[in-house]
């Protein structure tokens, strides 16, 4: 299938601005899809409030557009209720960390089978720039207009940490290597988080200096290198990218199917 | 076939009408006076095949029985106060995106914290408008078991034929109370099943056009039909949009489905209203003592009579309004500062007439306390 056959032309043109990594995220993710083969009748996509949020809006898949910070309650009581169904959540940095953080701990700690995308831009980009989690100190943004002191932390730790089974990351820049993960995620029996970092130019990039879209992508590819690689250890500050976590452990709605199993013998 | 009778409390009673309404799907998070709901089902629903989900709070256990209502469940929920306030905003989310589901609340004393194992019937109001923004919501409630059960059966039908949230208003004493309770057979009570649309797949399915007789029927999520869902005001496809004929007439659509039927959701029960002079309202636990007190003072050959609510919202005005127009005098008889009584004083064209016997103190309102008022209504004296 061509990958516009997966997309909703009636909610076209989208609002994303122009340059906003979030629509090449989309494509990424389109393109696991795709390659995947799966129907589009076996997507569930859940997704809270934001930007990244909408993109829930243009897949023409079972759609839930929830509240913010919410998705992953949403998508547990549709995975769990309908285990077969394949459910995919992409999020903000807010919605995932700040407001939904504690659904997303949980929902790692659970490993329940859903695949959530974190589009990690380290803003508040909806609501017009405000400092997200993930901003980190030294950062501009309208709430912190003598630059931020609030620390920010790291998803792949803190997903890993909480028990995901599967934890990954890539950039906008990385635009395969994106689709490569979020296709293994999906795959992943389990829950599983892909970590995109994606360029807000409107909010973070204007505010920080970084420049147009196409320097906020090229900074990623310079500020990232693979998982393990040697210059990491020469540069602490590079971020890897790459997977952190595979690993097999009992599954959620499988686990309940055993209490079922357990509760109907008596 | 025998008829089974149980000695329960009212958090059983209300698990199992549940159960025998269809829930399939229940999520929740410990909170007395409730807990014992969440307990039973952890084991009862398996049991059926069903599925019991401990979450991490309030906010996402409603937001869990949405996501399962979608995919074609009878879903439930239940809490008390502070979790009920965590799941306002969820609740406007159930009720603007049409999702069938249950929520019950059994209240005990608040604001806050407040006093969590004495009763209380301080969140009608919390229930009527705890969720931002102008809509309509069903809200139920019942004094004994029997009636438990019965407003558990008739939430989930109203859920399912309206689309929409539905409330059980329970407290505290009726829900820890143990009485007798007299299980219907199968099938001796009628049940709503969910409407599913009829349209083929491939063809077009607006999951928010009415039919004629104003009902939408779904399409179960992982069927073949694809839409969206969404909070923001929404068209017949569901997809945002922000044009106010689209966004007039949905609010209106969700206001009207259920305001417009405030006489056939009406459920009530009245004792001696034909000649009543004083005429008592009440509901829930408070709705027991005035009992009490009507029927004591019949014996003696005065004239009272009791109204009792079980629909709460949409109150049943024109019921109220019509069963109070001979009374003298009008009492309304609540655990709260008199949330039923200001919607009482509305619906009647003389609200002088209305007075209040309650309790605010996590102590439950006994028939001397109803007494203390009439004596003052009757003007003799303290
Ligand atoms: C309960 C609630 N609080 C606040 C908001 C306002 N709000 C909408 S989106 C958003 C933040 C969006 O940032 P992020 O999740 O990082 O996504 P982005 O827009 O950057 O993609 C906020 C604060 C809301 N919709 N609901
Ligand atoms: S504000 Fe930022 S995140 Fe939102 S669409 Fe524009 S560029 Fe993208």
């Amino acid at each position: 299938m061509a990958l516009k056959d997966y997309l909703r032309q009636r909610f076209f043109p989208h609002m994303w601005c122009p340059g906003c990594g979030h629509g090449t995220v989309l494509n990424s993710l389109l393109r696991a899809v795709e390659q995947l083969g799966l129907s589009k009748n076996e997507i569930v996509m859940a997704s809270g409030i934001g930007c990244s949020s909408r993109i829930s809006g243009y897949v023409d898949f079972h759609t839930l557009h929830t509240l913010h910070g919410r998705a992953l309650a949403f998508a547990t009581g549709v995975k769990l209720s309908q285990p077969e169904l394949n459910v995919i959540v992409p999020m903000g940095d807010g919605d995932a960390l700040a407001i939904g953080g504690n659904h997303f701990i949980h929902a790692c700690r659970r490993n329940i089978d859903i695949t959530a995308i974190v589009m990690n831009n380290r803003i508040y980009g909806m609501t017009g720039g405000q400092f997200s989690p993930m901003s980190g100190v030294g950062i501009n943004a309208t709430t912190a207009p003598f630059q931020n002191i609030d620390r920010d932390f790291d998803v792949v730790k803190m997903a890993t940490a909480a028990g995901a089974t599967f934890v990954a990351r890539s950039t906008t820049y990385h635009a395969q290597q994106a689709a490569d993960l979020i296709k293994q995620a999906i795959l992943h029996e389990g829950f599983s988080v892909v970590e995109i970092l994606s360029q807000c130019p409107t909010h973070f990039g204007r505010k920080n200096k970084q420049g147009a879209a196409a320097d906020m992508m090229e900074r990623y590819k310079d500020i990232t290198v693979p998982v393990g690689s040697k210059k990491k250890a020469e540069n602490p500050d590079l971020i890897e990218r790459g997977i952190f976590v595979q690993e097999e452990a009992p599954e959620y709605c499988r686990e309940y199917d055993k209490i079922i199993a357990k509760a109907m013998k008596g | 076939m025998s008829t089974q009778v149980k000695f329960v409390q009212g958090n059983e009673a209300c698990v199992e009408a549940a159960l025998y309404a269809g829930l399939d799907f229940f999520a929740g998070y410990p909170i007395t006076p409730s807990t014992e709901i969440a307990e039973l089902l952890s084991r009862r629903l398996p049991m059926a095949g069903g599925k019991f989900i401990q979450m991490e709070d309030e906010l996402a256990s409603i937001c869990a029985i949405i996501g399962a209502s979608l995919t074609g469940h009878k879903v439930m929920t239940a809490t008390s106060g502070p979790g009920f306030s965590l799941m306002q905003e969820a609740l406007g989310y159930a009720i603007m995106a049409e999702i069938p589901c249950v929520i019950v609340d059994v209240q005990r004393g608040g604001p806050s914290t407040g006093i969590p194992t004495h009763g209380s019937q301080g969140d009608i109001m919390q229930a009527r408008w705890g969720t931002h923004g102008d809509h309509a919501i069903i809200a139920l409630t019942a004094s004994n078991h029997q009636d438990v059960f019965a407003m558990t059966i008739e939430a989930f039908n109203m859920a399912e034929t309206y689309r929409t949230p539905v409330i059980l208003l329970f407290d505290e004493i009726v829900g820890h109370m143990r009485e007798k309770l007299v299980l219907p057979e199968p099938g001796e009570m009628p049940l709503v099943e969910r409407l599913r649309t009829s349209v083929q797949g491939g063809v077009n399915y607006h999951p928010y056009l009415p039919r004629e007789d104003g009902r939408l029927p779904m399409s179960d999520f992982g069927g073949v039909h694809r839409y969206n869902v969404t909070g923001l005001y929404h068209d017949m496809w569901g997809f945002p949009s922000a044009d106010p004929g689209v966004a007039h007439g949905l609010i209106r659509h969700l206001v009207d489905k259920i305001e417009n039927r405030t006489n056939q959701l009406a459920r009530y029960k009245e004792y001696f209203l034909e000649d009543a002079e004083i005429v008592m309202v009440s509901y829930g636990s408070a709705a027991r003592s005035a009992l009490h007190v009507v029927k004591n003072r019949r014996n003696r050959g005065e004239r009272l009579g009791l109204l009792e609510l079980q629909t709460l919202w949409p109150f049943p005005r024109d019921i109220v309004r019509e069963k109070c127009a001979q009374a003298e005098a009008v009492l309304v008889v609540e655990l709260n500062m008199g949330q039923v009584m200001q919607e009482v004083k509305k619906a009647l064209d003389h609200p002088e007439k209305v007075f209040l016997a309650n309790r605010i103190d996590g102590v439950f309102i006994t028939p001397t306390d109803i007494r203390k008022i009439l004596r003052l209504i009757q003007g003799k004296g303290v």
